[in-house]
């Protein structure tokens, strides 16, 4: 997804060349702005998508009776034409309100999500933040011992990693610390207790280290070998400072890498979340389609474009902070 | 004499490369005195950089060195990078040759020229700050108060090699490593920098090691000159003495590889092959969102120009000149307004299908033999794929036999066209390109920079192969350069471009002997200021 | 060097062959040792994937009820201990108690003792189990109450163990194997062609319909693509080729973007420049100059593409929208296996180790190809 960012490098270029002093909150209210066609077009395609789909809502294993059927199409405005239904829709998505969850019939799409986003954002954040630390650290340290044992551990290591899928791991994570070990609990939520959150947050960290870890050690390589790091070598300055210029240099494609890595990782994760049974947002989207919960499902989608969005404008402002050939003002 | 400040005995550079052991430099000595500047010449590959480079530390991780290098009587080689930063920075130092990529693109130059002089020269912060503005002056950057805060992107190549040196200078060096500083600049900032460092040696008096492929810069800055060959050097001695009696036939021949001699002039009743007049081509600069054009740069405003059989124009000047895209725009390979006929045929008129038979006689030669033939198909292709266009009908087997031909012209084996083009040199790339252009016997060639990526001794082998060729089929040259010896070499008629408008023209002799503008003197001044006499050497050369 | 020497215009000489980009690039992969053991072991895995199932001596869905969950072994089946309890199951349908039971080679030599004579043709319940031959009867005695009967074991091997139905676990995973490693070029080749369509044609043309076009990559990007892939699931139904076709009908947006980039920056190069200053037309630079000088980039994004859809195949499969019964994949197999980690490893371990090693192959002949595609990379 990196060139969404790279668009907005463009985006970005051209508001410097045009006027002069764009300051940065502006270009931030433009940036908004501009992503709300984006949103729109999302948002139509997701509605009829699904509205496309054969089956409906209330299509249980045992048919409702008819009567029943067409007073529920009534209630939730079902019965009308879909492109009424979906002006409807987008009327009451501006007012803030995502509708009734169809399938989960005594909440509230928003209500869902009220809940369920602070446990997604939660674990999703702190997977990140490991993924970061551990990754980049990892990465930086194979890039500086280029070809030692070091080196192919971790990028063994990466590819182990990246190759070994969640719903493999998670399991044998139970085994080994729940069961054999039973140093932490196998699942469970327990409001966000530590222990709790151990297993999860390691299951959702572990691929994502792995790709900084590789996304670090290719870019801090190809900067070490840069002129630039030639200079600072010549002018015999310690390989702190070396390495801190080298660093800097390497964060641009991992930070473009980590914006739309941030939104997937915020907005749940279906695997992590059943097999630890916790109550957040990622199994909404998958349960959603399967039973036709139309409002839950766009529900989704509409969260998940908006951090999207949000997390590739983040991603170039943090740009345009580190690399001032990008800049506003 | 006492002991030199740096001593250089019995080194070698070897790299590990994946088809074996590149031995890069074969045991080789030199001396460096105090104060004075010596130089290291030779062409692409000759070791000369890779010498440095290892006196430094700076050789590439699959590289190493054996052998001695003292300083001062300390031994450099084989030292941890910990204790040969007590001597990188503060008392050796090195300029490179790509001053566009040598400064860390994230920093501010200030910040960057601070730090040498906060870890060596142990300054405050404060205090580092003051004298980094004091270097910014030293290496003559205008307001240095102002650019001190400036990032490397807002600086041109000139200044970011002039910020270069003021780090290398920060600490007082004893001795400076100067490996191809001027290379990638403009001739007339070529100058301005090779000025500089002189006046600051004459300042300082530090030594010089003074890496290059420009024997003019050579003559003109170097005390004493060591040559080298393919990892060896091969003669070494007072730079005037090489120069008056060069004893190696290499160095013979790089002395004779500038290019010399003139064009014979074309018959007065040749045909006019190309005109053009009032050639415009403009940028916008951008395009705002409602598709509204902001700032226009005009690249090539108001030029003409007229080339008949047998006659070559040159045209000169600095890059971002325009002189590439007029080139291209006399081709019609680029939109332009203005009028360009080729005989008796008006050329904007024709659309792409339109233009496409006419090809053939108007031929194009790039500059960069490496960029300019298709890497994945075989030279032989390459250089017939114009006879696919234009002559569709004949056979795979006369192709081949027309390759052959045209690889026997350019004096290429012809045994050679089922290589591919990286296996050739930058020289022999070049031919092809040239091959491929030739085949279709066209009337024009307009070559931009034809020689400038190539080494001088193989750039007098391509200027007197084009000169041959031009001879031989009476063709008609626009020849597109920044190389004043080049361009005298081969041109009739001269026109020296400036921000896209032609600020003199004349013959080759009167823009050489008798320019009329300022700018035009400039550059054949910067061009030539290695040039002038043999006699007047050395000596007060760097005190001028 | 020896440039420019003349030579006489004799008959041609045999040219010599050149060493092309692509020559050079496979010397380097094969340099390259952790590529060229991925490329042998990933041969050898595809290969046992494809004729694996013909030769090990079970169908891919054969039950075998007396043979739920048994563990991997070396060993044939069925163990020492579990011949007397499947004899004494056998027996107590017989009608009869097993005695004296001795066990030479592959035979199985027994006493049958019942209440009243035993029915003789009751005796094919041996042969109706996963574990014995045809059973003879050697001798009798008691007026048929004793029965001395010989009974041949089956010997079978299940090196992986067998499944929850009792299904050899080594005949599924390679059928698995093959169906993921199906799944995986399929969508690739799916994403590769509109990828390539795509990128090439916006990259080619420009301005602005390079801009629309990729404007249109960009939406794409922003909706989650797990919903494409499960409204795709609820379209098709579960009909694995059609929805791989449309996984890789998703999956092309990244190939769209790389071959777009390539062509841009050919396009900029003066080797297209000079074929337009020779007159070539368009579909000549396409076909000479864009295309060959796009497909290292793409070859290499293929090898990366085909584990991502792999892992894709059986994250589908974790939720249930995978490959069906008695069909399998690695992802079902796997997930099955995470069900019953607990007293069942194999079932989790082998599938596991089979995806795994197919795509740390793929991954390592990727870097490798791209390192060897672009030397200066590495």
């Amino acid at each position: 997804m990196g060139w969404l960012v790279r668009t907005g490098h463009l985006f970005l270029f051209f508001a410097v060349l045009g006027n002069g002093g764009v300051t940065l909150l502006s270009y931030i209210l433009r940036r908004l702005l501009s992503a709300i066609p984006t949103l729109f077009v999302i948002i139509t395609i997701a509605f009829f998508l699904i509205r496309l789909a054969p089956g409906g809502p209330f299509d249980l294993e045992r048919p409702l009776e008819a009567k029943v059927m067409e007073n529920l199409n009534r209630i939730y405005k079902l019965d009308r034409p879909l492109i009424e239904q979906f002006w409807l829709y987008l009327s009451s998505v501006l007012h803030g309100d995502f509708g009734p969850s169809f399938y989960l019939r005594d909440f509230s799409v928003a209500e869902l999500f009220a809940r369920g986003l602070p446990v997604s954002m939660t674990l999703g954040g702190l997977a990140l933040s490991l993924a970061v630390l551990v990754g980049g650290t990892l990465g930086a340290i194979a890039a500086l011992r280029q070809n030692s044992g070091i080196d192919y551990l971790v990028t063994g290591l990466g590819a182990l990693g990246l190759t070994i899928p969640n719903f493999v791991v998670a399991p044998v994570f139970q085994i080994v610390f729940g069961l054999a070990l039973a140093w932490l609990p196998i699942a469970g939520w327990n409001n966000g207790s530590p222990p709790n959150l151990v297993l999860p947050v390691l299951v959702l960290a572990l691929p994502q280290i792995a790709v900084v870890s590789r996304m670090t050690r290719a870019a801090m390589i190809e900067n070490l070998r840069s002129n630039h790091i030639r200079t600072l070598r010549s002018l015999g300055l310690p390989s702190l400072t070396i390495i801190k210029h080298a660093l800097r240099g390497a964060a641009l494609p991992v930070v473009s890498y980590l914006g739309p890595a941030a939104a997937a990782l915020l907005t749940g994760s279906v695997v992590v979340e059943t097999i630890f049974g916790l109550p957040g947002v990622g199994r909404y989207f998958v349960e959603g389609a399967l039973n036709r919960d139309y409002t839950l499902v766009m529900g989704t989608v509409v969260v998940v474009a908006v951090f999207v969005l949000i997390f590739n404008l983040v991603v170039d402002i943090l740009y345009a902070i580190i690399d001032p050939r990008i800049r506003y003002d | 004499m006492a002991e030199p400040v740096l001593a250089v005995r019995n080194l070698h550079v070897r790299f590990r490369t994946g088809d074996g052991i590149l031995h890069a430099v074969k045991g080789i000595d030199i001396d460096v005195n105090a104060g004075e500047t010596v130089a290291i010449v030779g062409e692409s590959g000759s070791g000369k950089s890779q010498t440095m480079m290892s006196v430094m530390g700076l050789l590439a991780s699959n590289g190493w060195a054996e052998g001695s290098v003292k300083y001062r009587g300390d031994e450099l080689v084989g030292l941890s990078p910990d204790k040969l930063n007590r001597y990188r920075g503060s008392k050796l130092t090195m300029i490179f040759q790509e001053p566009m990529t040598s400064l860390d693109p994230l920093y501010k130059i200030g910040d960057q020229l601070a730090l040498p002089l906060t870890t060596h020269g142990g300054l405050s912060k404060a205090k580092a700050r003051e004298r980094a503005i004091e270097l910014l002056e030293l290496v003559r950057i205008p307001d240095p108060a102002r650019r001190i805060d400036s990032y490397p992107h807002e600086m041109s190549g000139g200044q970011r090699q002039r910020v270069m040196i003021a780090m290398a200078l920060a600490n007082s060096p004893d001795v400076l490593i100067a490996d191809e500083p001027t290379t990638a600049l403009d001739v007339t900032v070529q100058a301005k920098i090779l000025e500089l460092l002189a006046d600051l040696q004459k300042r300082l008096g530090m030594s010089i090691v003074f890496i290059t492929h420009d024997l003019g810069i050579v003559r003109r800055f170097a005390d004493r000159t060591y040559v080298m060959k393919r990892g060896e050097v091969v003669e070494s001695g007072k730079t005037a003495d090489i120069f008056a009696t060069p004893k190696h036939p290499y160095t013979q021949m790089l002395i004779d590889a500038e290019p010399t001699g003139r064009k014979e002039p074309a018959p007065a009743n040749a045909p006019m092959v190309l005109e053009a007049k009032d050639v415009q081509v403009v940028f916008g600069l951008k395009k705002g969102f409602l598709g509204k054009t902001g700032h226009v740069l005009r690249a090539v405003d108001g030029v003409s120009l007229s080339v008949r059989a047998g006659e070559t124009v040159g045209v000169v000047g600095e890059s971002g000149s325009g002189k590439s895209t007029l080139g291209r725009a006399i081709l019609r390979l680029q939109t332009a307004s203005g009028m360009v006929r080729f005989e008796d045929r008006n050329l904007m008129p024709l659309d792409r299908a339109g233009m496409r038979p006419l090809r053939r006689h108007l031929q194009l030669v790039f500059q960069d033999p490496f960029g300019s033939l298709s890497p994945r198909m075989t030279s032989g292709e390459i250089v017939t794929e114009g006879l696919l266009v234009h002559e569709p009908s004949i056979s795979r087997k006369e192709r081949d036999r027309r390759a052959a031909q045209a690889f026997e012209e350019v004096r290429l084996d012809p045994a050679w066209r089922n290589r591919f083009p990286h296996e050739f040199s930058g020289g022999q790339r070049q031919r092809i390109a040239i091959a491929r252009a030739m085949i279709l016997h066209p009337k024009l060639v307009v070559l931009d920079e034809p020689t400038s990526a190539l080494d001088r001794s193989v750039q007098k082998e391509i200027v007197e192969l084009l000169r041959d060729l031009q001879k031989a089929h009476g063709l008609a040259y626009v020849f597109i350069s920044h190389d004043l010896a080049v361009v005298r070499a081969l041109s009739d008629e001269i026109m020296v471009m400036k921000s896209g408008k032609v600020v003199e023209r004349g013959t080759a002799e009167q823009i050489f002997e008798r320019p009329k503008e300022d700018y035009t003197r400039d550059l054949i001044a910067a061009a030539f200021l290695t040039q002038r006499d043999n006699a007047e050497a050395k000596g007060q050369s760097l005190a001028s | 060097m020896a440039e420019g020497a003349v030579f006489p215009a004799e008959t041609l000489k045999d040219p010599v062959v050149g060493r092309s980009l692509w020559v050079e690039a496979r010397g380097r992969l094969v340099r390259n040792k952790a590529a060229l053991t991925s490329i042998i072991v990933l041969g050898f895995v595809a290969l046992a994937c494809i004729f694996g199932p013909l030769v090990t001596g079970h169908p891919f869905d054969k039950v075998y009820p007396d043979y739920v969950k048994v563990p991997a072994s070396l060993e044939s089946y069925p163990k020492p201990d579990q011949i007397e309890p499947n004899i004494e199951r056998i027996g107590s349908r017989v009608r009869a108690k097993a005695e004296n039971i001795t066990i030479n080679g592959d035979n199985v030599h027994m006493t049958l003792v019942g209440q009243r004579p035993i029915d003789e043709r009751l005796l094919a319940y041996f042969e109706r189990s996963d574990l014995f031959g045809a059973a003879k009867v050697v001798e009798r005695a008691d007026e048929g109450k004793r029965l001395v009967v010989d009974v041949p074991m089956k010997r079978k091997y299940f090196f992986f163990g067998t499944d929850t139905n009792g299904r050899d676990l080594l005949t599924r995973t390679m059928k698995a194997g093959q169906v993921s490693l199906a799944i995986g070029l399929l969508a690739t080749f799916v994403a590769i062609v509109i990828g390539v369509i795509y990128g090439a044609t916006s990259g080619y043309l420009g301005g602005r319909a390079d801009l629309v076009m990729m404007r249109a990559v960009d939406v794409l990007y922003s909706l989650p693509f797990i919903f494409f892939v499960i409204m795709l699931v609820v379209f098709f139904g579960r009909n694995f080729v059609l929805m791989f076709i449309a996984v890789g009908a998703v999956e092309w947006l990244d190939m769209a973007r790389i071959v777009r980039g390539q062509t841009l920056s050919i396009k900029r190069q003066e080797y297209v420049q000079a074929a337009e200053a020779l007159g070539v037309e368009t579909k000549g630079i396409i076909r000479r100059h864009v295309i060959p000088n796009t497909l290292g980039p793409v070859v290499v994004y293929m090898t990366l593409l085909v584990p991502k859809v792999i892992l894709l195949e059986s994250f589908l499969s974790f939720l249930g929208l995978g490959v069906q019964e008695p069909n399998t994949s690695l992802g079902v197999l796997i997930s099955e296996g995470a069900k019953n980690i607990q007293g069942a490893t194999w079932m989790l371990l082998y599938p596991s180790i089979t995806l795994v090693t197919i795509l740390f192959c793929l991954n390592f002949i990727g870097d490798g190809l791209r390192d060897a595609l672009d030397p200066k990379d590495r």
